[in-house]
């Protein structure tokens, strides 16, 4: 089993790096001037939107457990606390952990 | 061979109002967490941080291991989930890349590219002359690593402490970083437009296909909004 999990992991990791590699050599041939750039610069902010919005509302491990309009609530009172701090980072990411389990313990 | 005084200035980063720590910290002590339950020695979960780096993959390889999936289905179900580090390496590197810079720095420091140490560079780029950028870069990527690096061992040894409460806590933290530094990049229409259609064409993709949402999601709503922009900057 341990052997297996080390096998696991340098595929995982290999899986990784790939993109990140062949991210380097597109790189070598893009200038930041050209279409090209802001076109994969539009990309890298949609793909990661959409990320993060599939992490929130269709989420796996503990946060599936929690109902979704606490989700949205948690996210859009945490959005607000971040304007109300000049947009700090670290008060809304406390404050949305703390909130979330008050919410979820009593509500 | 790195100039130390942008490095340091990169590493320092990880300070202040900005500070990706906290979130970073928040997922990979969960992540330890995680791994300790699946049957992982601390070494191996230590290991698996430093090689991979990468959240989402991480939760996958987890994900994967559980239902006993094949090598090459783990490597294709990873690859697909982080596959998001293509586009975000391509629109990064250029602005990083100088002559006078050896290039194995831009290959060994691709490695460090994941959401948060991204979005920092992107939001910091500009208050660096272009030759400095890549030992800054190496700076906050040495930085949020280590990070991710220490909170793995953390959250192994305190598992049997994080009970369901503290774990769901852990879970959103990142997530509302994530959230929070976007709406902070959000100054041009391109990204508002990629961020807006990506938050909506992902999940909506889910639909379809829980696998591919994410990348045709973010394909279709990333070339819109660059074709829209591109149209309405001119």
């Amino acid at each position: 089993m341990t052997s297996n999990i080390i096998i696991v992991i340098i595929v995982t990791s290999l899986a990784t790096y790939l993109s990140r590699f062949l991210g380097v050599i597109s790189a070598e041939k893009i200038k930041e001037t050209s279409k090209m750039f802001r076109w994969f610069n539009c990309l890298a902010y949609s793909t990661l939107a959409a990320l993060i919005a599939r992490i929130v509302i269709f989420p796996s491990g503990s946060l599936s457990e929690i109902d979704y309009l606490i989700r949205f609530v948690v996210v859009i009172l945490s959005v607000i606390v971040f304007y109300i701090t000049k947009k700090n980072l670290v008060y809304p990411t406390i404050f949305s952990a703390i909130i979330l389990s008050l919410f979820s313990n009593y509500l | 061979m790195i100039d130390i005084k942008y490095f340091l200035k990169g590493f320092k980063s990880i300070k202040g109002v900005g500070s990706p720590a906290i979130a970073l910290g928040a997922s990979f002590i969960a992540i330890g967490a995680l791994l300790k339950n699946l049957g992982f020695s601390i070494q191996e979960s230590i290991f698996s941080t430093f090689l991979t780096y990468a959240l989402p993959g991480s939760l996958i390889m987890a994900e994967s291991l559980f239902i006993g999936a094949s090598l090459i289905n783990i490597f294709i179900a990873v690859w697909l989930v982080n596959a998001r580090l293509y586009p975000m390496t391509v629109s990064l590197m250029p602005l990083l890349m100088h002559e006078n810079q050896p290039r194995w720095k831009y290959y060994l420091s691709c490695h460090f590219i994941a959401v948060s140490s991204w979005l920092i560079m992107k939001d910091n780029y500009k208050n660096i002359e272009k030759e400095n950028r890549i030992d800054f870069w190496i700076g906050i990527g040495t930085a949020t690593w280590s990070v991710a690096i220490i909170s793995t061992a953390v959250g192994y040894m305190a598992s049997d402490f994080l009970n369901k409460d503290i774990l769901i806590g852990l879970a959103i933290i990142n997530p509302i970083y994530f959230i929070c530094m976007m709406i902070g990049a959000m100054k041009t229409l391109q990204i508002c437009l990629s961020v807006i259609l990506g938050t909506i064409l992902g999940p909506a993709f889910y639909f379809i296909s829980p696998e591919w949402s994410i990348l045709f999601g973010g394909l279709i709503a990333g070339t819109i909004a660059f074709f829209v922009g591109e149209k309405n900057d001119k």
